[in-house]
C-alpha cells in the first residue's frame, strides 16, 4: 500500500544501496538454483528441461557441466544442447574431469548450466569450490542455472548432521543461496523418492553407499524436505520483504536488531556461529562474531588458536562482521563492544563444568547475564563438554626452566640474608624480606616462578627461623597467621604482576601495529612518486611480515606489469622488485587486479599458490597489486595480521591514487593551456601575417600593372623598398614563430660552449648595422670579462631581440647596452629612452602574445620576449623588465658563471 | 665587371629561388646554369667545369653535404652554400667539408654578389698560386711577407699566436673560417676541441687592432660558426 507520508519514505541510504545493487545486478548474470531436499529428487532433470525450453525460445544456452550418473532419461535431455567439453586436470597421476571455467568465460553464452553448486573442485582448478567458479561466471555477466541440496547449505549443515547423523563436507555459503535471483524447489514426496531409490533410479557412489543407507530413511527424508521447504519459504519471504521495501510499504519490522556471538577456542564455537547466523537471518539482522583475547588465552596452543581463526573465517563466510578484542575480562570487553555497536542480542555457549567450579568463580555466562542490562542473552548448549577445550598450557614450558632456577636463587639469597640478620632484627622483618623476594620474582619471571618463590619462602621461613628451628612444627600458633598472610600475599602479588606483564605485552602488540600504520601513512604522505610509494609499501609490509614482496602496477591497458617492465620503460625500479614474479603468479595478480579481490595463498582463489596478491584498491580504481610471499605462510593467515596488511595496502592505494590524480590533473591543465595557446596563435597569425602579406600583394600587383610606367621612378623605388621591408618583417615573424615552437616543444638542445659576451654584443650590433643606422647606440663592456658557458646562437638571439625590441618601441631614442659582472653571474642590460613600460605590466611582457602597449601602432608577434625568457630559463638564467629611474625601458638578463675552462689564460 | 663571363652552377631545387638567381646573376654579367637535384648538379659540374658552384643544403635527392664532399674529390674551385637559418651546425659542417662560404636564406642580392666576389678573388689567387702579401682594409695593413701589422700608420705588437690567428684570417680575407679550421691552422689538429682559446686571443686581437673592440670593424664574428676578416 503506497504511503504518502513523507516521513515514511525509505531511508535514502537504503535506497542508494539498492540502486547500486540493481546496477550491479544489471551487469551481473542472474543465478537460478534448482533446490532439492535430497539427491534423486530430479533437480538435474528439471534444470535440463528448463534449459531445453529456453533454448527453444532462442536463448544462447550451453551445458557447462552435468553429472549424468548414467541416468538415460537425463541423458536424453542433453541431446541438441551445446555441451562444453570439461578440462582434464592431472593430479598425482590421475586425470580428473572438471568444469572448464576459462572456456566458459571465453564462450560467454547468455545462460550456462552447471550442475552441483556444492561441488569441491579438484586440485589445480582456479577456485577450490564450484560456487566460486559460478560467482565468476555471474560476475562476467553470464546467467547460471545450477542445482543444490538442502544439506549443503552452510547454516543448516550442523542441524542436518544432527538429524541424519551424516556430516556433509561440501557446503555452500548461505550468501550464495541468498543472492540467487530465483530458487526453484524441486520437490518429491519421500515415499516416491524411496520408491525411485529402490528402483535404482537414484545414483549413489559405491563407497558411500553404506553411509547413505541410513541417510535415506523416511524420517530423515521428511525432515530434510521440511528444511528445504522452509528455506525456500524464507527466501520467498525475504523477496517479498525486499519488494515491500522497494515499494515503500512500511511495516512493523523491528529496526536495528543486531546479533553478537562470542566465539572461543572450543569446537562448540562453530555451532554457536551457525546458530547466530540462523537467528540473525530470522530477525533480518546484522550479526557480529567476536573473539576476546584475554591474557589467559594469549597462551593458547597453536591448534586452539587455529581453531579460533577457522571459526572466525566461518562466521565471515556466513556473512558476519568479525572482530578481535583484547582485554582483561571477556565479559566486560564483550559487553562494552556490544553497547558500542548497539547489539540487541548476545549468543554465548553454555559452559559444561562442575558445579563447584561455578561456585568458586562465576562463569562467563553469569558475568554476561549480570552485566547485560537490556541486551538479550541466548545461551546455546554445546554437544561436547568444555573439557574438550585444550587446557591453556604455557607454550614452550622448558624454555622457562631458567626462570624457575632464578626464582630458587632469589629465595636462597634472601634466606642467606635472613640468616645473617636473624640475630639483629625482628622475625616479622624477615617475613618482609621474603615478600620482597616474591615480588621481585613475580615482576621479573612471571606467575609460575613467583608461586614457587612464595611457597618456598613460607616453608623456609618456618623451617629455619620459626622456633622450633629446623622443624616444620610451630611453637607459637600466631605464626600460622603469619604463614597464611605471607602465602596469600605472595600469591596475590604474583598474580597481579603476571597479569600486568601480560596486559603490557598485549598493549605493546597493539601499540606496535598502530605505530606501524601511522609510520606508513606519514611516509606515504610525503612522497609524490608512484614508484617510491610502491617501495615504501613494500618496505613496511616486509617490516611486519618476513618474506618477499613486490608491487605490480597496472599499465594503461589494465595489465599488471612485472617491475622489469618498469625498468624497460625508464621508471627507476627502486627496490620494487624483491622477487621475480613467476608467470603463473602474474596471472593470479591479474585476476586480483581485475576482480579487485585478494587472490593466492590463503584466499578463495588459487589458494594453493605460495604468495598472496592483494589489489591496491583506491576509491575510484585499482592501482595495481601487492604480491607477498611470506617466509612463514601462517603469518598471513592470522586475521589481525591480514587486517594490518589490508590496511597497509589500502592506505598505499589511496596515496597512489592521489599521486595519479595529481598527475592527470596536471596533464589536463597543460592540455587546456596548450589549447588556449593554439587558438591565440591562430588568431594572432591570421592578423600579423595578413598585414604584411596584404601590402606585399598590393605593391607587387601595382608594379606589375600596365599603368605602372606612369608611376615615376621615385614612386617605383619607394614601392619596391616597402615590398622588401614587408617581406623582411614577415621573415622575422616566421623566425620568431619557429623559434618559439622549437623552444616550447622542448626539442631544442643547448649547444653550450665557452663564449665571450663582448664578442656577442659586437656580433649583434654588426648584424643589425643597417637597421640601427642613425640610432645612437652606446656600449659599456668592462675589460677582461670571464667567458660564459652558453649556447651563443641563442644568447645572441636574446640580445638581438632586445635590441630590436628597444628600437621598435622607442623609435629614434638612444640605446645603451651594458654588461656587468655580478657575484656568480654576468648581467646584460639593454635600455632605451622611450616611453617605458606601462607600470604594473613589467612581468607580463614575457607572457605569450603580450605587447608593451596593446594598441600600439607597432605590429609584430609579442613573441620575442617570450623566446628570450624561454632561452634564459634553459640556461638557468633570468630576465626581467623594469622602468629605470630616469625614464625609458630596461631589459636585463643574467647568466650564471661557471668555473673557467683549463688553459684559458694560456698566454705565451 | 670582368669581360670574360664567369660560369656559375647553382644546385637548387626551389623554382622561385632559381628564377631569382637567374634574373639577378645574369643581370650582373654571370652565366648561370641550374640543376634541380644533387645528381643533376654533379653531372653538370663534370660537364661544364663551372668557375663557382652554389649548393643549397636541402636538396630533394642527396644531401647538400654529400654533394660538397663528392665535388671536393676533384673540384678545386669555390663552392658557396645556401642554407636556412638556425642550422648553424649544418653551415659549420659544410665549411668543414670544404665549402668556401655560406649564405643564409633569405638573402638579398647584395650579399650574394659580395660572396661571389670574394670567392672569385680567392679562386684567382689560388690559380696564380700567390697570396697577396700586403693586405689593406681601411686603416689596417697586414704585411704577410714582413709579418707586420699596422693600424693608423703605427705598428701593432702582436704575440706569435695572435699574429698566426690574424694571418690565417687575412689569407682567407672576406671568407668565414670555422672555429675548427682556425684552431687547426693556428694550434694544430690536437686543439680543435678547445674553442675557448680562440675567444681569448680574438679578444686580445680586437683590443689591439680595433678602434672600438665592442663594435668590431675588422674582426667579425659569425655567431655559432666562426670568424671572418672584413673584406673592405
Amino acid at each position: 500500500m503506497p504511503n504518502s507520508n513523507p516521513n515514511q519514505r525509505p531511508d535514502p541510504d537504503a535506497l542508494l544501496a539498492r540502486v547500486r545493487e540493481e546496477e550491479a545486478r544489471g551487469q551481473r548474470g542472474r543465478l537460478k538454483i534448482f533446490f532439492g531436499a535430497a539427491p534423486g529428487v530430479g533437480k538435474s532433470y528439471a534444470m535440463l528441461e528448463a534449459a531445453r525450453r529456453i533454448k527453444g525460445e532462442g536463448t544462447d544456452v550451453i551445458v557447462g557441466y552435468v553429472e549424468l550418473h548414467g541416468r538415460p532419461d537425463t541423458e536424453a535431455l542433453l541431446a541438441g544442447l551445446e555441451i562444453l567439453p570439461p578440462q582434464h586436470l592431472e593430479h598425482r597421476g590421475v586425470t580428473l574431469a572438471e568444469f572448464d571455467l576459462d572456456a566458459a568465460l571465453q564462450r560467454k553464452p547468455a545462460v550456462i548450466v552447471v550442475d552441483e553448486l556444492a561441488h569441491s573442485n579438484h586440485p589445480g582448478a582456479r577456485h577450490p569450490k564450484r560456487w566460486m567458479d559460478i560467482e565468476e561466471l555471474l560476475h562476467a555477466g553470464i546467467d547460471v542455472h545450477t542445482t543444490v541440496n538442502v544439506q549443503h547449505l552452510e547454516s543448516l549443515n550442523d542441524v542436518i548432521a544432527q538429524i541424519t547423523g551424516v556430516q556433509v563436507r561440501e557446503t555452500v555459503p548461505d550468501k550464495v543461496f541468498d543472492s540467487a535471483n530465483e530458487v526453484e524447489l524441486v520437490d518429491l514426496p519421500p515415499d516416491e523418492l524411496l520408491q525411485r531409490l529402490q528402483e535404482g533410479k537414484v545414483y549413489i557412489e559405491e563407497k558411500v553407499q553404506h553411509a547413505l543407507a541410513s541417510f535415506f530413511r523416511k524420517g530423515n527424508l521428511i525432515a530434510l524436505r521440511q528444511l528445504a521447504l522452509r528455506a525456500t519459504a524464507d527466501r520467498v519471504d525475504s523477496t517479498m520483504r525486499e519488494y515491500r521495501d522497494r515499494h515503500a510499504i512500511q511495516n512493523t519490522w523491528p529496526a536495528g536488531e543486531r546479533v553478537l556471538v562470542c566465539v572461543g577456542p572450543d569446537p562448540l564455537s562453530a555451532r554457536l556461529v551457525r546458530s547466530a547466523r540462523r537467528l540473525a537471518t530470522a530477525l533480518h539482522a546484522d550479526w557480529l562474531a567476536v573473539y576476546v583475547e584475554t591474557p589467559a588465552l594469549v597462551r593458547l596452543s597453536r591448534q586452539a588458536r587455529d581453531r579460533v581463526l577457522q571459526t572466525l573465517k566461518l562466521a565471515e563466510s556466513l556473512g558476519a562482521e568479525t572482530a578481535n578484542l583484547s582485554g582483561e575480562s571477556v565479559a566486560s570487553e564483550l559487553l562494552a563492544f556490544a553497547r558500542q555497536r548497539n547489539v540487541s542480542k548476545i549468543i554465548v555457549g553454555k559452559p559444561a563444568r562442575g558445579r563447584w567450579h561455578d561456585r568458586l568463580k562465576p562463569s562467563l555466562v553469569d558475568e554476561i547475564v549480570r552485566g547485560s542490562g537490556d541486551i538479550d542473552v541466548f545461551v546455546i548448549t554445546g554437544e561436547q563438554g568444555a573439557e574438550n577445550v585444550a587446557p591453556p598450557r604455557l607454550p614452550g614450558r622448558s624454555s622457562e626452566l631458567p626462570a624457575y632456577l632464578r626464582s630458587l636463587a632469589v629465595v636462597a639469597a634472601i634466606t642467606l640474608l635472613c640468616a645473617l640478620l636473624n640475630r639483629h632484627v625482628e622475625r616479622t622483618n624477615l617475613v618482609m624480606l621474603y615478600l620482597l623476594g616474591t615480588v621481585l620474582v613475580a615482576t621479573r619471571f612471571g606467575r609460575g616462578p613467583s608461586v614457587l618463590a612464595a611457597v618456598l619462602s613460607v616453608t623456609l621461613f618456618d623451617f629455619l627461623f620459626v622456633p622450633p628451628i629446623h622443624s616444620f612444627a610451630v611453637a607459637d600458633a600466631q605464626y600460622l597467621i603469619t604463614f597464611a598472610v605471607m602465602l596469600t600475599t605472595g600469591l596475590i602479588i604474583s598474580n597481579l604482576a603476571a597479569r600486568g606483564r601480560r596486559q603490557a605485552s598485549v598493549a605493546r602488540q597493539r601499540e606496535r601495529r598502530t605505530s606501524e600504520l601511522y609510520a606508513l601513512s606519514r611516509e606515504l604522505a610525503q612522497s609524490r612518486d608512484l614508484v617510491e610509494l610502491g617501495s615504501i609499501l613494500v618496505r613496511h609490509v616486509l617490516a611486519s611480515i618476513e618474506g618477499e614482496a613486490v608491487v605490480l602496477l597496472a599499465d594503461a591497458d589494465g595489465r599488471v606489469q612485472d617491475p622489469t617492465h618498469f625498468c624497460a620503460r625508464g621508471v627507476a625500479p627502486v627496490n620494487l622488485s624483491r622477487y621475480p614474479v613467476p608467470g603463473n603468479d602474474l596471472g593470479i595478480a591479474q585476476w586480483a587486479y581485475d576482480h579487485r579481490q585478494k587472490a593466492g595463498h590463503n584466499t578463495d582463489t588459487l589458494g594453493s599458490a605460495d604468495a598472496i596478491y592483494l589489489p591496491l584498491n583506491a576509491l575510484r580504481r585499482c592501482i595495481g597489486v601487492l604480491g607477498l610471499r611470506a617466509k612463514e605462510p601462517r603469518q598471513i593467515e592470522i586475521p589481525e595480521q591480514m587486517h594490518l596488511l589490508e590496511s597497509f595496502v589500502n592506505q598505499a592505494a589511496v596515496a597512489m591514487e592521489r599521486v595519479q590524480l595529481v598527475e592527470s590533473a596536471q596533464a589536463a591543465s597543460m592540455e587546456v593551456e596548450s589549447e588556449k595557446l593554439r587558438s591565440l596563435l591562430l588568431s594572432s597569425i591570421s592578423h600579423d601575417f595578413r598585414t604584411p602579406l596584404a601590402s606585399i600583394i598590393g605593391m607587387a600587383s601595382t608594379l606589375l600593372d600596365g599603368a605602372s610606367a606612369s608611376l615615376g621612378e621615385e614612386r617605383r623605388r619607394n614601392l619596391l623598398q616597402s615590398l622588401l621591408d614587408e617581406a623582411q618583417r614577415l621573415h622575422r615573424l616566421v623566425d620568431n614563430l619557429l623559434d618559439l615552437t622549437r623552444l616550447s616543444s622542448g626539442t631544442v638542445r643547448l649547444k653550450r660552449e665557452w663564449a665571450a659576451m663582448d664578442e656577442l654584443v659586437g656580433a649583434v650590433l654588426t648584424r643589425y648595422r643597417d637597421a640601427l643606422a642613425g640610432t645612437n647606440v652606446t656600449v659599456d663592456v668592462p675589460a677582461n670579462l670571464p667567458l660564459v658557458l652558453c649556447d651563443e646562437v641563442m644568447i645572441g638571439q636574446v640580445l638581438g631581440n632586445l635590441v630590436e625590441n628597444a628600437q621598435k618601441h622607442a623609435p629614434g631614442s638612444a640605446i645603451r647596452i651594458a654588461v656587468s659582472l655580478q657575484p656568480g653571474a654576468i648581467a646584460v642590460s639593454v635600455r632605451d629612452e622611450g616611453p617605458g613600460l606601462t607600470p604594473g605590466t613589467e612581468h607580463r611582457v614575457f607572457e605569450k602574445f603580450q605587447r608593451g602597449n596593446d594598441e600600439g601602432a607597432q605590429s609584430g608577434f609579442g613573441l620575442g620576449l617570450t623566446i628570450c625568457k624561454a632561452i634564459l630559463e634553459a640556461h638557468d638564467g633570468s630576465i626581467q623588465a623594469l622602468n629605470p629611474p630616469g625614464g625609458g625601458a630596461e631589459f636585463r638578463f643574467t647568466l650564471p658563471l661557471s668555473a673557467a675552462p683549463a688553459g684559458q689564460a694560456a698566454q705565451e | 665587371m670582368n669581360t670574360a663571363r664567369i660560369n656559375l652552377l647553382a644546385i637548387e631545387d626551389d623554382p622561385q629561388i632559381q628564377r631569382f638567381l637567374l634574373a639577378a646573376l645574369e643581370a650582373h654579367g654571370y652565366a648561370l646554369e641550374i640543376a634541380a637535384t644533387g645528381k643533376e648538379g654533379l653531372r653538370l659540374a663534370t660537364l661544364q667545369q663551372p668557375d663557382i658552384i652554389i649548393v643549397d643544403l636541402g636538396l630533394p635527392d642527396i644531401s647538400g653535404l654529400d654533394v660538397i664532399s663528392r665535388l671536393r674529390e676533384w673540384y678545386t674551385r669555390p663552392i658557396v652554400v645556401l642554407s636556412a637559418r638556425s642550422r648553424e651546425s649544418d653551415k659549420v659542417a659544410a665549411l668543414d667539408q670544404g665549402a668556401d662560404d655560406y649564405l643564409t636564406k633569405p638573402f638579398g642580392i647584395g650579399e650574394l654578389l659580395a660572396r661571389l666576389r670574394v670567392a672569385q678573388r680567392h679562386s684567382a689567387e689560388r690559380a696564380d698560386d700567390k697570396t697577396q702579401a700586403r693586405i689593406e682594409i681601411g686603416t689596417l695593413v697586414i704585411d704577410l711577407a714582413a709579418r707586420r701589422v699596422q693600424r693608423d700608420g703605427s705598428d701593432v705588437h702582436l704575440t706569435p699566436i695572435e699574429y698566426r690567428v690574424l694571418a690565417a684570417l687575412a689569407r682567407h680575407r672576406g671568407k668565414v673560417l670555422t672555429h675548427r679550421q682556425l684552431l687547426r691552422d693556428v694550434w694544430g689538429a690536437s686543439h680543435v676541441e678547445s674553442p675557448h682559446y680562440l675567444r681569448i686571443y680574438m679578444r686580445a686581437l680586437r683590443q689591439k687592432i680595433e678602434a672600438e673592440p665592442a663594435r668590431p670593424r675588422y674582426l667579425l664574428t659569425e655567431v655559432g660558426v666562426g670568424y671572418r676578416l672584413a673584406d673592405a
